[in-house]
């Protein structure tokens, strides 16, 4: 039996009718076609499907659709405000931290849960916040540096 | 995935009563990151999930002069951010701290990882050595069971059908008290325990041991007390040869088997290392602890 969820995407109110055994990824990707949010692996292990749900960051992979009733999540489409990239996206492109791009959005959602959290991160802190975000192609340097970037421009900026 | 009805009752009664009622196979959710993986590889009957997390009490912490009550089902990422808990229980908040990514640790809970019962979870140890009690309801009422009791077995526990944990309840520290929590991973993050060791220590003014409480994980099925570091222990200044002595304690108690993570040999060897260690981390907190 299909199960009726309301909940809020980037702000905006949204309903869908979903099967409860659904992940929050495959709610999110298939009903409401909001594709910017990968599947890695599927198991909570690489940090593709980063979200941000009522606050916490979280793999949509490990959360029900149903479980987002009444929820606020945050997802990368989200994150550009129109055209205007957000700074983390402008860092990352500029500091080249992506080759085939499937871990980008994940890695640019956790950035930004990180930098909510911990504006002034040191590098080691960056890199064990991020641990959940694997790449496979960049081996991480760039990113590293793309989101100290971030910072420091965000600090300047606040 | 398996097929699922799902169910988020608001209170313990509204739980216990789906749960004792339910004719298909019911499995308790809390953060679901055990869970849902589980579910996945599933296959036949569809599964009743109760979800725990809407019922008032199961996502709060409150800390007050006799204990910290810890709703179960609280991700660690907002038990890890509460300050005066990290104070008085570093040791548990190290545990919970080292569960999974950022991203896991938005979802698993404290309780999920006692009830899922790993012989690796590393809250167990911690809980262990601040003499947890688990607050349990079910069909048949209210109970309490020591948190050592409460695992029974590689991935079981001593909940009964329709039972679910309601509260974990640590006593608070008395004076000169903390406690700390070690293991041992091939890598630097993301993994499971190889070996693990929590402690808790109170000290008297004089430096003395008043009474320690020490237990290992992934060294057996269930996380185990090691009684004989205690004997060690209590009553004595905690020199280097006592806690080398508290290492061996440790090894001889393990139960360890091999497999690619680590032999058994290694294990036994470095649970000694880690239990000494820990030992001493609380001991130093303890120093400073008013």
């Amino acid at each position: 039996m299909k199960t009726h969820v309301q909940t809020e995407i980037n702000g905006e109110a949204v309903e869908c009718l979903i099967d409860p055994s659904t992940t929050l990824l495959n709610m999110l990707r298939n009903d409401l076609l909001l594709t910017g949010t990968k599947e890695g692996c599927g198991s909570g292990d690489c940090g593709a499907c980063s979200v941000v749900m009522d606050g916490e960051l979280v793999c949509a992979c490990l959360v029900l659709g149903v479980e987002a009733s009444g929820a606020k999540i945050e997802t990368i489409e989200g994150v550009a405000d129109k055209d205007q990239l957000h700074v983390i996206q402008e860092k990352f492109l500029e500091h080249a931290a992506l080759q085939c791009g499937i871990c980008t959005p994940g890695l640019i959602v956790s950035t930004k849960a990180l930098l909510a959290q911990n504006p002034n991160p040191t590098e080691e802190e960056a890199r064990y916040f991020l641990a959940g975000n694997l790449c496979r192609c960049t081996g991480y340097d760039k990113i590293i540096k793309a989101v100290m970037d971030a910072a420091s421009v965000l600090k300047e900026a606040s | 995935m398996v097929a699922v009805t799902y169910h988020a009752p608001t209170s313990v009664d509204e739980a216990v009563a789906l749960l004792a009622s339910s004719d298909l196979p019911s499995k308790v959710m809390a953060g679901g990151t055990d869970l849902i993986i589980q579910m996945q590889k599933l296959v036949g009957d569809a599964r009743l999930i109760v979800d725990l997390k809407k019922i008032e009490g199961m996502q709060t912490v409150s800390i007050d002069a006799e204990a910290l009550r810890l709703g179960p089902s609280l991700c660690c990422a907002k038990l890890t951010r509460r300050e005066d808990v990290k104070a008085l229980f570093p040791g548990l908040v190290e545990a919970a701290y080292l569960i999974g990514s950022s991203q896991v640790q938005g979802r698993a809970s404290v309780g999920g990882n006692l009830c899922n019962a790993s012989p690796a979870a590393d809250t167990i140890p911690a809980l262990i050595a601040n003499r947890a009690v688990c607050h349990i309801a079910g069909p048949e009422g209210e109970r309490s069971v020591p948190v050592e009791d409460f695992v029974t077995g590689v991935g079981r526990n001593c909940l009964t059908a329709g039972e679910i944990l309601t509260q974990i309840e640590l006593p608070r520290p008395s004076a000169r008290t903390s406690d700390a929590y070690l293991r041992f991973i091939p890598r630097t993050e993301m993994d499971i325990a190889v070996a693990s060791a929590g402690a808790s220590i109170t000290l008297d003014d004089d430096g003395i041991c008043r009474d320690a409480r020490l237990a290992i994980g992934a060294v057996a099925p269930t996380a185990i007390i090691v009684a004989a570091a205690s004997d060690l222990l209590i009553g004595n200044i905690i020199t280097p040869d006592i806690l080398a002595a508290v290492a061996d304690a440790a090894s001889s108690a393990s139960q360890p088997i091999s497999d690619r993570r680590g032999t058994a040999e290694f294990r036994r060897h470095v649970v000694g290392v880690l239990a000494k260690r820990a030992v001493s981390i609380a001991a130093e907190r303890a120093r400073e602890a008013v």
